[in-house]
């Protein structure tokens, strides 16, 4: 198959961000085009193309848009997710700064499939600089009659608002980020009911990644046909690797989904300094679980192969390490980062990830028992689908996958010179004395 | 306690949406651009401006990260030590900006000139490690470079 190169979300073209130069190169064009189409074929249009989510659970993008209902007395929104805040991802920075209409562009598509009234784009409180550029991008927008009433003629009306964030790595999490909006604590909700039903204010609310929304206009301009044969056919298009850690050149790449992870390390971010050996790398952002440097050989990145070898595609953002890292330092890093991040609602979460952490202190201080391996397991297993929202998946994932690839480091940390105590079980797995 | 411009402000935001509450992180940013810090003061000032019990208020302020519940320096440095930044010597990066100002993370010189704080994943993984001084991102930083940014500092 022919190695395709374009790049449809950041073609690198001077000053794009200014909206002259932005319809110079067609931009705008789609959304013309979708005003013309009726409401039903564009979201047909998405669906077909199987355009799945680029926030990290790669949910059909299309299929969502058919959760909002038709017709409803109460005002629809959308809330573009800005919050990246998963580290190892830092794509739709980028995107803010380089092609911001590109996504203005998508995200009004979006509205007038679903018959949106105010599009809501969150963005994490320290991306500041780029939330300037995207207001003034807005702004630029709604000058020459693509955002506010009657947009081009099409009796079709939206409006467009830039909230900024406050530090939080789950306002991210959907329900969170409304939660946020709402201006509340960003408490995840319960669902259901599910955001489509009853969402912001508790009207139908639709939540989409901002890269995600960048690839609306490319899909309704070409045709979901030319789109859908890019990358891998279940989840085409384009995506923006973020690759960082042990490379010589970090960054941003724009490439094909099922692109080969060593490709993506060493043709494009130039492998490794030094020549070094890679012991571990994290192919989608903090949360998913790790491969261990032997295995990426053939792994591509794709729902499917990274599955084969255990994880899973989550932000694109690949984070590589090489051999002389400290792995259990590392691990304990991202367990302190869960910890820290914890909403508190749920008991599993709130205190599981705090345990997680200080029992992976005591590798790093050399003070662990061989029983803290399985319990490290025990804790992981038992944040694990126990919680509201998924940020105690997040937390449980990496550990367990540690915990699994490299006990030998683990062992090699444990405290050698007292006699082994034995391993209790946590009262919650003694049986009850019936 | 706001000013005109302030207060106009966030009564245009007001019309983006359909009640008073979702105003409450508009206008806490704002408060910490005009007094640099939220004090319980502020805080029952945006409560009654919002019309909204302090609680609420104080809840969300101590929620978020970004909101400092005590006064910082003039210049706030947040050292990114997530693995990203970690990998590439963010660690070694917060460690020497403490043994340079004498200081420990989280605290302020004594002038009240910096504070130096860790903070989790900016988003600078592929310009780590970084540091935000105020809103203002610095990336690709070394001790020494730091060094340098922190003599070019008023």
């Amino acid at each position: 198959m022919e190695e395709f190169t374009e790049k449809l979300i950041l073609p690198g073209i001077g000053d794009l961000h200014r909206i002259g130069v932005y319809e110079k190169h067609g931009g705008y064009t789609a959304l013309r085009k979708a005003l013309s189409m009726k409401p039903d074929h564009v979201i047909d249009e998405v669906k077909k193309s199987n355009l799945r989510g680029r926030g990290g659970a790669c949910f059909p993008t299309g299929f969502k848009w058919t959760f909002m209902p038709k017709q409803s007395e109460k005002p629809k929104y959308l809330c573009a997710n800005g919050d990246e805040s998963e580290p190892g991802t830092f794509k739709d920075r980028q995107i803010f700064e380089f092609n911001p209409h590109l996504f203005i562009e998508g995200a009004l598509i979006a509205a007038y499939a679903m018959g949106i009234s105010v599009v809501y784009t969150y963005v994490r409180g320290e991306y500041a600089a780029w939330i300037r550029m995207l207001q003034k991008a807005v702004d630029d927008a709604t000058g020459r009659g693509y955002i506010g009433e009657n947009i081009l003629g099409s009796g079709f009306s939206t409006r467009f608002v830039v909230h900024r964030g406050a530090g939080a790595y789950i306002c991210g999490e959907e329900s969170a980020l409304m939660n946020s909006l709402e201006g509340n604590r960003g408490y995840p909700r319960v669902k259901p009911p599910f955001p489509a039903q009853n969402g912001l204010w508790g009207c139908p609310t639709t939540i989409n990644n901002i890269e995600t929304l960048a690839n609306i206009p490319v899909i309704i301009s070409r045709g979901w046909e030319w789109y859908s044969k890019i990358g891998e056919p279940k989840q085409p298009g384009t995506i923006l690797y973020g690759v960082s850690g042990h490379v010589n050149r970090p960054g941003v790449y724009e490439l094909p989904t099922g692109t080969l992870l060593t490709d993506l390390i060493f043709r494009h971010a130039g492998g490794v300094p030094g020549n070094k050996k890679i012991t571990a790398v994290i192919p989608g952002g903090s949360s998913t679980k790790w491969i261990r440097g032997e295995q990426l050989e053939g792994v591509r990145m794709d729902a499917e192969s990274l599955k084969a070898v255990g994880t899973s595609i989550g932000t694109a953002g690949v984070i590589v390490m090489d051999e002389d890292t400290d792995l259990v330092s590392v691990i304990t890093r991202i367990a302190h980062f869960y910890h820290h991040e914890s909403c508190g609602q749920c008991t599993p979460c709130r205190e599981g990830c705090g345990w997680l952490e200080k029992i992976l202190q005591r590798f790093s201080a050399g003070e662990a028992t061989a029983g803290d391996i399985d319990l490290l397991l025990d804790v992981a297993n038992n944040i694990e689908g126990n919680t509201i929202c998924a940020l105690g998946e997040a937390a449980a994932w990496p550990v367990q996958s540690f915990v699994g690839l490299f006990r030998d480091e683990l062992e090699r940390r444990v405290r050698k010179t007292v006699p082994e105590p034995a391993y209790i079980p946590p009262p919650h797995l003694v049986s009850s004395r019936s | 306690m706001f000013s005109e411009h302030n207060l106009k402000k966030l009564d245009d935001l007001g019309k983006n949406y359909p009640e008073s509450k979702p105003l409450v992180l508009p206008a806490l940013w704002m408060a910490q651009e005009q007094f640099g810090w939220i004090s319980p003061e502020v805080m029952r000032y945006v409560a009654g401006l919002l019309n909204l019990p302090v609680s609420h208020v104080y809840g969300v302020v101590t929620f978020y990260t970004m909101f400092n519940t005590k006064p910082v320096g003039k210049y706030h440095l947040q050292v990114c030590t997530n693995v990203s930044c970690m990998l590439r010597g963010g660690d070694r990066l917060l460690k020497h900006v403490c043994d340079r100002l004498q200081i420990r993370k989280g605290g302020t010189t004594s002038d009240n000139r910096i504070t130096v704080s860790e903070v989790e994943c900016l988003g600078s993984c592929g310009t780590a490690p970084a540091v935000q001084i105020n809103d203002d991102y610095h990336e690709n930083l070394s001790p020494e470079r730091l060094d340098a940014l922190l003599n070019g500092l008023s």
